[in-house]
């Protein structure tokens, strides 16, 4: 697989980065780089491995459903640059 | 039954499907253990998890597992002993996470199929195509301040089941009966509160248009719908606005759509080049959830009866229609009430008909009109069952049972108090019946010489007539019996 100019700017738009054309010459470099070295793994031939998707051998841990019931308002919004009445306020988006 | 819509050139087919999502009835989110309460104030019910602080780890709630298994069991889908939790990567201001948590290549349950009832007494199977588990979103307001969007969080993290139908519904009609199926189901299953106006249930609705017999179409998705009368207006505007351009040579952009409740008309969101590309993958925070046989098995049998099964043995049990029964098993408050009543006394069972009327029509409207539900109807269900037992055993006619059902619903009173206070009890008595129509046939001698003349439709007024005297208390079949033999014998 080879990163391209169309490749990298549509990356850079799903995670809402700008990239000037300089930036965006570095990371087709940089990005081509770390999949030549990672297809080196294509050389062992896993066709009848199954995908791992976690190296744990432990099962899923699971709660009871207690909810608690503290309110958790000022504390959540402590952060916020932006608040009224309890609501997070930010610039408007509306598709 | 013609599902057809008339074109200009030619008529044409809806394909439709449905992805209902229905909010897991829990005390505590799917990994947090926040409150789902409805309604409390903004941002009171949010854990540092659902907030997407640095470093927190969802741990998964197993009764929400459990929810999904029993939904899935009533759903008559295959459960999956193994199913995976991914990512679905988008950004919005109500999302915290950056993604939501989801179920994309392997769900918790399968293939399934529900069965919809129709008036005519006609069935349909519409098939499912999977339930998974996946986090509820925040809530934005994008209308109170012309440069802000105000969030709460309060429903981030709930969990929700999503419910995908193949594209089995051909018509408004049919999505109605499906949403209000699957509503049926989990309510009955409590897996789900059912409530639609405050967004329990919702649906997204793909639709398009073929001729009859060709290859499906290019579909619209029209996003979150939460009544079944939207789901209608917006299938019935959609399909029109599809049939337009393809009938004037155009051809359906595959097309994201929001459906504006106030004008009743469908609005493209955004196209396919401007779809979300979500790059869904195993979320690393999160083990495979793996079911043993043995915990489906048990699961499997803490289930109550469902609507199906229900309305089989009301059929059987009652002699009932399918479609009474299937009206009578919609809604468990409905079945529950049903059951009562027609237990209040031996003898109804051979009236079950008459209950499930009163029930239905009577009693309904009566609810409908002074905006009460069943489950705080003045009249009880063992009080409704005594209403028919009067009836049934002609003690009062239907007509006066009308006027006793609006006074027991206004007073609480049962339909004996009323009908003894009143002195409402049928006239059975021949010798008083024969009495009065003694005297109406002597008031009216003109009207007499008529009806022998040939003007049968004089009946009714003589009927009328004694009706009135005895204030519509007189047992109409032997009213009519003795009135017709006195008028011969006048001959």
């Amino acid at each position: 697989m080879k990163i391209d100019k169309n490749t990298i700017n549509k990356i850079a738009r799903l995670s809402r980065i700008k990239l000037d054309d300089k930036e965006s010459e570095d990371y087709i470099k940089d990005l081509n780089h770390i999949l030549d070295w990672v297809e080196q793994l294509n050389e062992v031939d896993t066709e009848k491995v199954e995908p791992l998707s976690n190296i744990s051998s432990s099962i899923l841990p699971k709660r009871e459903d207690i909810s608690n019931d503290a309110n958790s308002s000022d504390e959540i919004l402590k952060n916020a640059p932006d608040k009224l009445e309890g609501f997070f306020a930010v610039p408007k988006v509306v598709e | 039954m013609n599902n057809l819509i008339k074109g200009e050139k030619h008529d044409w087919e809806m394909v439709i499907g449905l992805e209902v999502h229905a909010q897991v009835k829990s005390n505590s989110k799917l990994f947090s253990s926040s409150s789902t309460k409805f309604g409390s104030s903004p941002n009171s019910q949010v854990s540092l998890v659902d907030a997407a602080m640095p470093g927190m780890l969802p741990v998964i709630n197993k009764y929400c597992v459990e929810q999904a298994v029993k939904s899935g069991v009533g759903l008559n889908a295959k459960i999956n002993n193994y199913s995976v939790f991914d990512r679905k990567n988008y950004f919005y201001a109500d999302l915290p996470q950056g993604y939501q948590i989801s179920q994309y290549k392997y769900p918790i349950v399968g293939e399934g199929k529900v069965t919809i009832d129709f008036k005519d007494g006609t069935s349909k199977d519409i098939r499912i195509v999977r339930l998974h588990l996946e986090q509820d979103a925040g809530k934005s307001l994008h209308d109170q301040n012309p440069s802000k969007t105000y969030v709460d969080l309060n429903r981030s993290g709930v969990a929700l089941m999503e419910i995908v139908s193949e594209p089995d519904i051909r018509t408004p009609d049919e999505a109605g009966l499906y949403i209000s199926k699957i509503r049926s189901i989990l309510m009955y299953l409590d897996t789900c509160d059912g409530n639609m106006q405050e967004g329990s249930l919702r649906a997204d609705v793909n639709i398009s248009v073929r001729k009859p017999g060709d290859e499906y179409g290019t579909r619209c998705e029209i996003k979150n719908l939460n009544s079944i009368k939207f789901i209608k207006q917006a299938i019935n505007y959609e399909a029109k606005r599809q049939i337009e351009i393809l009938e004037s040579g155009g051809s359906i952009e595959q097309n994201t759509m929001l459906f504006n409740t106030s004008t009743g008309k469908t609005r493209p969101m955004r196209n396919k080049e401007e779809a979300h590309d979500y790059r869904y993958f195993p979320d690393p925070d999160l083990l495979p959830l793996e079911i043993t046989e043995e915990e489906i098995e048990n699961l499997k049998s803490s289930i109550p009866e469902l609507p199906d099964e229900l309305k089989n043995k009301f059929i059987e049990t009652y002699k009932l229609s399918n479609y009474d029964a299937s009206v009578l098993t919609a809604e468990k408050q409905t079945s529950d009430y049903f059951i009562e009543s027609i237990s209040s006394d031996p003898e109804l069972k051979n009236h079950a008909k008459m209950v499930v009327n009163w029930i239905t029509s009577e009693l309904f409207s009566l609810l409908n009109k002074n905006n009460f539900e069943l489950s705080n109807s003045p009249v009880s269900s063992k009080n409704l069952g005594e209403l028919v037992k009067l009836i049934s055993s002609n003690e009062i006619s239907g007509k006066i049972a009308k006027d006793v059902l609006e006074d027991m619903f206004a007073t609480g009173k049962t339909a004996r108090e009323i009908v003894d206070e009143k002195g409402l009890k049928q006239v059975t008595d021949q010798g008083e019946i024969e009495k009065i129509i003694n005297e109406v046939i002597e008031d009216n001698p003109k009207m007499v010489d008529q009806y022998l003349a040939g003007k049968d439709k004089l009946l009714g007024f003589f009927v009328g007539q004694a009706m009135k005297k005895t204030k519509g208390k007189a047992n109409p079949k032997i009213l009519n019996d003795i009135l017709k033999q006195k008028l011969n014998k006048e001959n």
